[in-house]
Order: structure tokens, then C-alpha cells, then sequence
């Protein structure tokens, strides 16, 4: 209730590479001014293409990187940057230097949420047959199997496996329902990735992405990545798609109170089907997040 | 005068006439956001505006009549006691019943809903408001604290809704009521009088919402007039109040906050025999012959929450404990509906039921239990009845019409006089099909076939032969994602389960429960048990149950029908071979001889070892 400080990102989140821009979207010699961490920062190209972000003065915080340039790279269709020390690399996605594969950032949107809160919808097929009636699930098929959650032991990244939902429309390229097998990947506290039987090839699997970009603790810019086996649908078909999907989501992460996830054992309800929700928050409370979550401890009275 | 304590007293939340038929209001009372609706029989329900399970606001649900929805993963939660329900992700199984959404007490007066913390707590009774109609006017947000509003208010002045046309001198009294309230009375000289009252709501710290009430009602022709002549009024008031509560910002009090009224008291788990909840029998009658029905409403609070197909366990006066089905859609939360049939070789249960108890007589049950659970995503569900198995069956009809699913029910009576809860009946009638009206192939009465019914096929006075003719067909294809429920005497759910197995029907997608074991049972072996979890060692005597042998050692499992009939006193088998001698487990189940009913199982090879 009332206003409360700003939540510190904490190691835990500044050293990570965010999202920032589409890399489509950018043009060389102009720059983009948006927000991440409850920090100002411009995006823009050099010469040779490659992405620039640096950290603009006269904001109100004081931040905890000075003002100045950021490091950046380009990954995945979007330009990604950070305002601590972050890893060499960004978390790797091989499927997506596969030659036949359309790798498209498919839609943005912002949503007045935490990051963790976006997550955990995406990590979730019960909602499916409420929230995407009649494209991804359809009461009153709406049992959900059970499946598996693990921590990869090397990569430290949460992993879903042997995921399965009956879905009338399961992609753009879809004519009929199937029961599709999923697999959830989180390599990131702020974004999430499943893969999922692909309609035109059984043998391999789309892969859908949601990179967070936190504005700030309680807001996100909901970003969608696609890298798909698809050569019937046109690009705006696979965007319209995806458009449709997220923009069902939206008025749901909208009104969920609070606004943070709640991160303590006890503070909502789960059952089975939510293991996977269970285990990414332990997970971000293993990993010391406590930015956009409401830590084990404290109070989610009010908020 | 000091205020008193707002958590004492019960405050507007809302207009009733804002209540309106499958519509929720959001609400906000001492901090705590509020979803309020009203269910089709005109219970007011106050809830936390958050569902428990991912915190979506329930103010953005589904009110079905008898339910409110979540619109994320569909959990329901019944009108009054605020308890799960369905849980869609896991279509077989029933919530625990401490799934509950916090609930908040209720009272209507002056067209206003109310509410608050305290249990015992009445609405304000204000002089202005008792001799005459009222208008409850258009309420009106505030951001200023309760006091600042009050003192406003105090100032305010209109006229009389029969002297709005006129210029003559109006005369303003006011009676400040109580912390909360306020009456203002305007009278004019030619005679018009009308007292405006405004109940403060302490939405939170810093934010009210004004509810004036106003008597006597104008007229229909003064209606329009008045309305826009105190919302003039108010919102200038509003504009005022706003700009000098926005100077003193110190005056944000830090609020009392609103608490959540307590459980029903079943939320710990079944335990032994005992009755957890005291009825009254409000209705007792005859619904078919040979067949008592009863209506039993709590002696205090709500009644615990259940599922289609649930039981409970009376207790009755003369000791002995018997079970009955809730005949219960979801509709009906104020009252258990059940149905006893007068067994001619009754031992005391249905005779006493039929024969000594009366309306208004109490009665301790147990909270309901479901051993017979109705999945509600199958894509086709039939039903079979037999008798007096009616009873779940019509729950379970009643709610996969509420959710919109395809069923069917096939019953199997004696007579016609045989047919019980017509009334039940009656409705489910409407949504498409046939009701074929049949004697039996040696005289079918001609005129009576085929009166168009729905859902419901009535068999009426079959032969053993006939009955099996007649499951075949029912059960005659089967395809993925049907499920059939029988519930009915015995010999006839054994037919229908071979039948339908012969079909092809998995074992899986029959569902059954026998009202009773009518196998004998052996309880002549002695035999060691062993329970794991508390490294002891007992002895079971012939002629002792397994569930008494665990009772006199203290081991407290829940127990219902004490038969093998109704799978309550469940236990697992870690070791050791069991002699099942129930009704309950399925095939596989018993194959797999992993779990035994301690209430009439016994040891074939002289030991068990048990998860307990």
C-alpha cells in the first residue's frame, strides 16, 4: 500500500545481458531512448551495424553504473545490454543457426506486471484452455499431465520436460488440434523458451521465446522471439499469431495482485500442475533475485 | 468524542441494486480490495478480490449463478462457504477443503450491502431512514480520510426533491449519526421534507467513498431532477474536499485493516467416525415410494463444500452411522439434499430416517466425502442409474449441465411411482435428446414413447435380461475420452461393468459405487500388521477388523460405511499380501496389491506391513 522505495536489482540481475531493442527497429546514426532497471538508456548501431547502448545522465537515481556507455551485443533479432559485469556470452539457442529455420522477433508489448510474474505464465499450460481458448487448449479438455522439473546440474538453467497438452490450434501452421509435447527451458531469470512438436516436421521443434525487458520492477516490456520449421506462413501470419496470444495474456498479467511473484512457500495456492511454476521460484530464490519478486520473508499484504 | 474502532462496526461496500444477476463488483473496505456478487438464490457473497491460486482478481471472474470462476485456470469456488471446487488442470480429484478464498460477514439495509470484520457487528439503524422508502443515490468517490469527508458534509445543503421546482426558503438540520454517518434533513415552509443520509465507506488510508441514501423517494416524475441536483452538489463537494485534503497530507492515517471471518471449522482433516457438523432437518418428504428425502441446512455457519458424487455419514440418534449421496448441484450450498430408501430389511438406519425423524429435528453428519469423483473433461459422460443410485448421479447431471458438458443419464426404476426427485429431473430435461418411456418388451404402452425429455432415458419395470439388453446398447461404442458412472444395487453394476468392459470400455473410464458390500466376509484369520511410520507391531484377532485393531493401537484413520464399499479407510500396503474382501477397488487396483480397505481387508500370508 502507498509508495514503497524502488527495489535494488542486485547483482543477481544487473550482471545479466537484457533485452533493450529489436535490432530491426534500430536505425544507424539515430537512438532509442528506453528504460530497464528503473535506468534511462539510449540503444543504437555503429557504423559497422553492430548494437551501442549506453547509460543516459540527469536520471533522478543514482545508478549503479556510471553514466556512459554499456556493453551490447545483437542475439536472437534484439539488441541486449547490461549494467553490471555480465557473462562473455549470452545463453546459447543452437536451434537457431539451423539453415531452414525463420528466426522473427514476433511482437512487444508493455505490461504493467513483473518479469517473474510474465514468466510464470509462459511456464504454464493450465491456462491455456482459459486464456487461449480454441488456439492453444479447449475446456473441457484441461488435465494437466504430469511432467518433470529439473535444474540442469552444468548450466544451472530450470528445465520442464515431458510436457503435454491437447491443443486445437497449436501454431500458425496448424489446421487441426493435436496433443502437443512441450519442453520449457528457462536460461534467464527475465526470459523463458519453450520447444514444441512442430506441426509440418514431427522430428524437430519450434522454438518460442519471451525475453523480459524489466523497466522496472513491476513493469515489463513483453518481447516474443520465434524460431520456426515453417515455409507456408508468411512472416506477418506467424506475428499475427503470436500478437494474438500475447495480447491475451496481457489483460490476465494485469490483474494478478500482486503485481510482484511472490516467492515464500504458502503465499499462493499451487497443485501439481504447478510444479513448474513451484520450481522457478525456488529457483530465483536460489539464485539471490530480488528484484520483480517479493522475497520469502516478507509480507505480500497490501501490495 | 473519540472514533471508534473501525474494525468494530460494519460499512457500506457496495449498493445492492449495483448486484445485479451474474455480474461481480469490485470493492474496497479498511485496504482490502473486495469481489461481491450475488449467487441465483440471493446469497451475497464478499471476497477477497484474489483468487488463492495465482492471485488473479476474482472481480474479473465468471459469476455462473452458483459459482464464480477464475478466469485464468477456470477454479471454481461455490457460493457461501467460498470453497474450491473444480480445479480444471486436474479434472479427477477434488480440492482439499481448505482451499477457500477469504470471506468477509454481510448485511443489506437501506438498499446498502455491508460489511466488516467483526462476527457479531449490525449496520447502523438511523431514524431518518426507517419510516419511509429510500433512494440510494449514485456513490461517489473521495480521495480524503472519513473525518475530513464527515465535517464537509456537514455543510451540506439541498432541497427537498418536492421543492426542486420551487424558490421558496429551505431549513437545514443535520445529525451527525456516528463516526461513519451522517443525516442531513432539508424542509421547506410549504411542507416538502427530505432527509439525505451519507454513510462513509473507509475505502483505505486517505480514500472513502460517500453512499448517500436518500428518504423518502421522490416520486417517479421528481426522479431524474433530484438525481442531478445532489450529484451537482456532491461533486462539487468533492472538488472542495479534494483540494484542501490534498493540503493536509499529514492527515493519512495509517488503517485498520480488514480481516477474513473464520473457517466452518472442517478444515482438519477426517478423522475416525465422528461428526464434524450439526444440522436441521428443514423438509422432509416422500419423492417416490419407498423413498425419504430431506433437506438438512447447518445449525450455525455455512455448510462445508462438496463435490458431485460426494457422501456424507449421518449419525442418528440410536448410534448408527449410514450413508447417503448428495443429490447437491452446484446451485444449492444452503441445504444437503438427500435421498434414503426404506430397506425392508432395515437394521434401524432408513427405518428411523422414515419412520422417527421430523422436520426440525437435528442431526450430526459428517462433511461430505467423495469416493466417487466426476471428471468434468470427458467428452462424453453416461450415466446409469438404478433405484435409489439416483441420488450422485443427479449431482453430477446437474453439473456438467452448469458447465456446458454433454451427458446422459439412463434410469432404471421399478414403477413409476418408483421415480425420485421429479423436481430435480424436471429442468435437466431441456437440454436436447430423448426421454424414452418404456415397460419392458412384452407391453410397451405405445402413447408413452418418446415424449420429448432431455438427457434423461427412464427404464421403467425391466427384467434382469431386459436391463442387460438395454446396458449393452447404452454402452455399445465406446470411444476415447468417455467416461460411465453406475451407481445402483449390485448385482446391476456387476452387469454393467462386464457388459461394458466386453464393449471395450477401459477399466479406467467406469466409474462405480456400490451402496453396499453384499459378498460375505471372512474375518475368521489372525494375521500381524506392522505400520512403518511408527516401527509397531500389532495382532489382529479373528472376529476384529484391521480398522479396529489400528483404532485400539490409536492409529485414527478415517472411516465411513465400514464395509469395503466406500474406499475412506484406505491404507497402503508396503509389504505382505492382502485378502480384499471389498467392493471398491477397481481390478488393476486389487492386481496390483498395493492398497487395501482396512475396514474389512485382511492378511493371506499371516503378516502385513502397512504405510502408517
Amino acid at each position: 500500500m502507498g509508495a514503497t522505495a524502488p527495489q535494488e536489482p542486485g547483482p543477481a540481475i544487473l550482471d545479466l545481458w537484457h533485452p533493450v531493442a529489436i535490432l530491426a527497429d534500430l536505425r544507424t546514426g539515430e537512438t532509442m531512448r528506453t528504460r530497464l532497471l528503473d535506468r534511462d538508456v539510449a540503444v543504437g548501431l555503429n557504423g559497422e551495424g553492430a548494437p551501442l547502448a549506453w547509460l543516459i545522465t540527469g536520471d533522478a537515481q543514482d545508478a549503479g553504473a556510471a553514466p556512459g556507455p554499456l556493453p551490447a551485443i545483437a542475439a536472437y533479432e534484439f539488441a541486449w545490454t547490461s549494467l553490471g559485469t555480465p557473462p562473455a556470452e549470452i545463453f546459447a539457442i543452437p536451434e537457431c543457426d539451423e539453415p531452414d529455420r525463420r528466426n522473427l522477433a514476433t511482437f512487444s508489448v508493455g505490461v504493467h506486471v513483473s518479469a517473474p510474474r510474465a514468466v510464470e505464465n509462459f511456464l504454464d499450460l493450465g491456462h491455456f484452455p482459459y486464456v487461449h481458448a480454441g488456439i492453444l487448449g479447449q475446456v473441457p479438455r484441461t488435465e494437466v499431465a504430469d511432467y518433470t522439473v529439473e535444474v540442469d546440474p552444468e548450466t544451472n538453467e530450470l528445465w520442464a520436460l515431458d510436457c503435454e497438452f491437447f491443443q486445437p490450434q497449436a501454431a500458425a501452421a496448424s489446421t487441426d488440434g493435436q496433443v502437443s509435447q512441450y519442453t520449457y527451458r528457462v536460461p534467464h531469470p527475465y526470459c523463458v523458451m519453450l520447444y514444441k512438436s512442430c506441426p509440418t516436421d514431427e522430428s524437430r521443434f519450434d522454438v518460442i521465446a519471451l525475453f523480459c525487458q524489466a523497466l522496472s520492477a513491476d513493469r515489463v516490456l513483453f518481447h516474443t522471439f520465434m524460431s520456426v520449421i515453417d515455409e507456408v506462413s508468411t512472416d506477418e501470419q506467424i506475428r499475427a499469431f503470436q500478437t494474438l496470444v500475447s495480447a491475451q495474456d496481457k489483460p490476465i498479467l494485469e490483474n494478478q495482485t500482486p503485481r510482484l511473484l511472490p516467492l515464500a512457500v504458502g503465499a499462493e495456492t499451487s497443485v501439481r500442475s504447478d510444479r513448474a511454476s513451484v520450481a522457478y521460484r525456488r529457483w530465483l530464490a536460489d539464485l539471490g533475485v530480488r528484484y520483480g519478486v517479493i522475497p520469502a520473508g516478507l509480507s505480500d499484504e497490501g501490495s | 468524542m473519540k472514533a471508534p474502532d473501525p474494525t468494530s462496526l460494519l460499512h457500506p461496500v457496495a449498493a445492492g441494486a449495483d448486484l445485479l444477476p451474474r455480474h461481480v463488483v469490485r470493492s474496497r473496505l479498511l485496504g482490502r480490495p473486495l469481489a461481491i456478487w450475488r449467487a441465483d438464490d440471493g446469497f451475497i457473497n464478499i471476497w477477497e478480490d484474489r483468487c488463492i491460486h495465482r492471485g488473479m482478481r476474482l472481480s474479473a471472474g465468471v459469476n455462473d449463478g452458483a459459482e464464480l470462476v477464475c478466469q485464468y485456470h477456470g477454479w471454481r469456488y461455490s457460493n457461501r462457504n467460498a470453497n474450491c471446487t473444480y480445479i480444471p488442470a486436474h479434472p479427477g480429484e477434488a480440492p482439499a477443503r481448505t482451499m477457500r478464498v477469504p470471506s468477509f460477514a454481510c448485511a443489506e439495509k437501506y438498499g446498502l450491502v455491508w460489511s466488516g470484520s467483526a462476527p457479531d457487528a449490525e449496520p447502523p439503524t438511523v431514524p431518518a431512514l426507517e419510516d419511509s422508502d429510500v433512494l440510494v443515490l449514485r456513490s461517489l468517490p473521495v480521495s480524503a480520510p472519513a473525518a475530513l469527508v464527515l465535517d464537509a458534509l456537514a455543510g451540506y445543503s439541498f432541497r427537498p426533491s418536492a421543492a426542486l421546482g420551487t424558490d421558496g426558503a429551505v431549513e437545514i438540520s443535520t445529525d451527525a449519526g456516528s463516526a461513519y454517518s451522517i443525516a442531513v434533513t432539508a424542509t421547506t415552509v410549504g411542507g416538502g421534507k427530505s432527509s439525505a443520509v451519507f454513510f462513509i465507506q473507509p475505502a483505505e488510508a486517505g480514500r472513502c467513498v460517500i453512499r448517500p441514501v436518500l428518504s423518502p423517494a421522490p416520486a417517479p416524475e421528481e426522479r431524474l431532477a433530484t438525481l442531478r441536483h445532489h450529484a451537482n452538489h456532491l461533486e462539487a463537494l468533492r472538488r472542495e474536499l479534494e483540494a484542501s485534503s490534498a493540503a493536509e497530507t499529514a492527515v493519512r492515517l495509517p488503517m485498520a485493516t480488514l480481516e477474513p471471518r473464520r473457517g466452518d471449522g472442517t478444515d482438519r482433516p477426517a478423522s475416525g467416525r465422528r461428526p464434524q457438523v450439526r444440522v436441521r432437518v428443514t423438509r422432509k418428504w416422500l419423492t417416490a415410494e419407498g423413498i425419504a428425502a430431506f433437506d438438512l441446512a447447518p445449525v450455525a455457519g455455512e455448510l462445508p463444500s462438496f463435490q458431485p458424487g460426494a457422501h456424507l455419514d449421518v449419525h442418528l440418534p440410536n448410534g448408527l452411522v449410514r450413508q447417503y449421496s448428495l443429490t447437491n448441484g452446484p446451485g444449492l450450498t444452503s441445504v444437503y439434499r438427500i435421498g434414503v430408501k426404506l430397506e425392508p430389511d432395515s437394521r434401524g438406519g432408513s427405518r428411523y430416517l422414515h419412520e422417527s425423524v421430523r422436520e426440525g429435528d437435528v442431526l450430526d453428519i459428517s462433511a461430505p466425502r467423495n469416493n466417487f469423483p466426476l471428471r468434468r473433461d470427458a467428452a462424453r459422460t453416461v450415466l446409469i442409474a438404478g433405484g435409489i443410485g439416483i441420488t450422485p448421479l443427479l449431482a453430477m447431471a446437474q453439473t456438467l449441465t452448469r458447465q456446458g458438458l454433454t451427458w446422459e443419464l439412463h434410469y432404471f426404476v421399478q414403477s413409476n411411482n418408483h421415480i425420485a426427485f421429479g423436481e430435480i429431473l424436471a429442468p435437466l430435461r431441456t437440454t436436447g435428446r430423448w426421454w424414452r418411456y418404456r415397460r419392458g418388451a412384452n407391453h410397451v404402452a405405445i402413447g408413452e414413447m418418446l415424449a420429448p425429455l432431455a438427457g434423461v432415458t427412464t427404464y421403467v419395470g425391466l427384467s434382469p435380461d431386459e436391463t442387460g439388453d438395454e446396458l449393452a446398447r447404452i454402452t455399445r461404442r465406446y470411444r476415447p475420452m468417455q467416461h460411465a458412472y453406475v451407481c445402483g444395487p449390485g448385482p446391476m453394476i456387476d452387469t454393467a461393468r462386464s457388459i461394458a468392459a466386453e464393449a471395450g470400455w477401459p477399466t479406467e473410464s467406469i466409474h462405480f459405487e456400490y451402496f453396499k458390500n453384499e459378498a460375505a466376509r471372512d474375518d475368521n484369520s489372525a494375521f500381524d500388521v506392522t505400520l512403518a511410520r511408527r516401527n509397531l507391531t500389532l495382532r489382529i484377532e479373528p472376529g476384529v477388523s484391521l480398522l479396529d485393531g489400528l483404532r485400539s493401537a490409536g492409529v485414527d484413520l478415517p472411516s465411513s460405511c465400514e464395509q469395503g464399499a466406500c474406499g475412506t479407510c484406505i491404507a497402503t500396503i508396503l509389504e505382505g499380501e492382502p485378502d480384499h474382501q471389498d467392493v471398491y477397488l477397481k481390478a488393476p487396483e486389487r492386481a496390483a496389491g498395493d492398497r487395501l480397505l482396512t475396514c474389512v481387508s485382511r492378511a493371506r500370508g499371516g503378516r502385513l506391513v502397512l504405510d502408517l
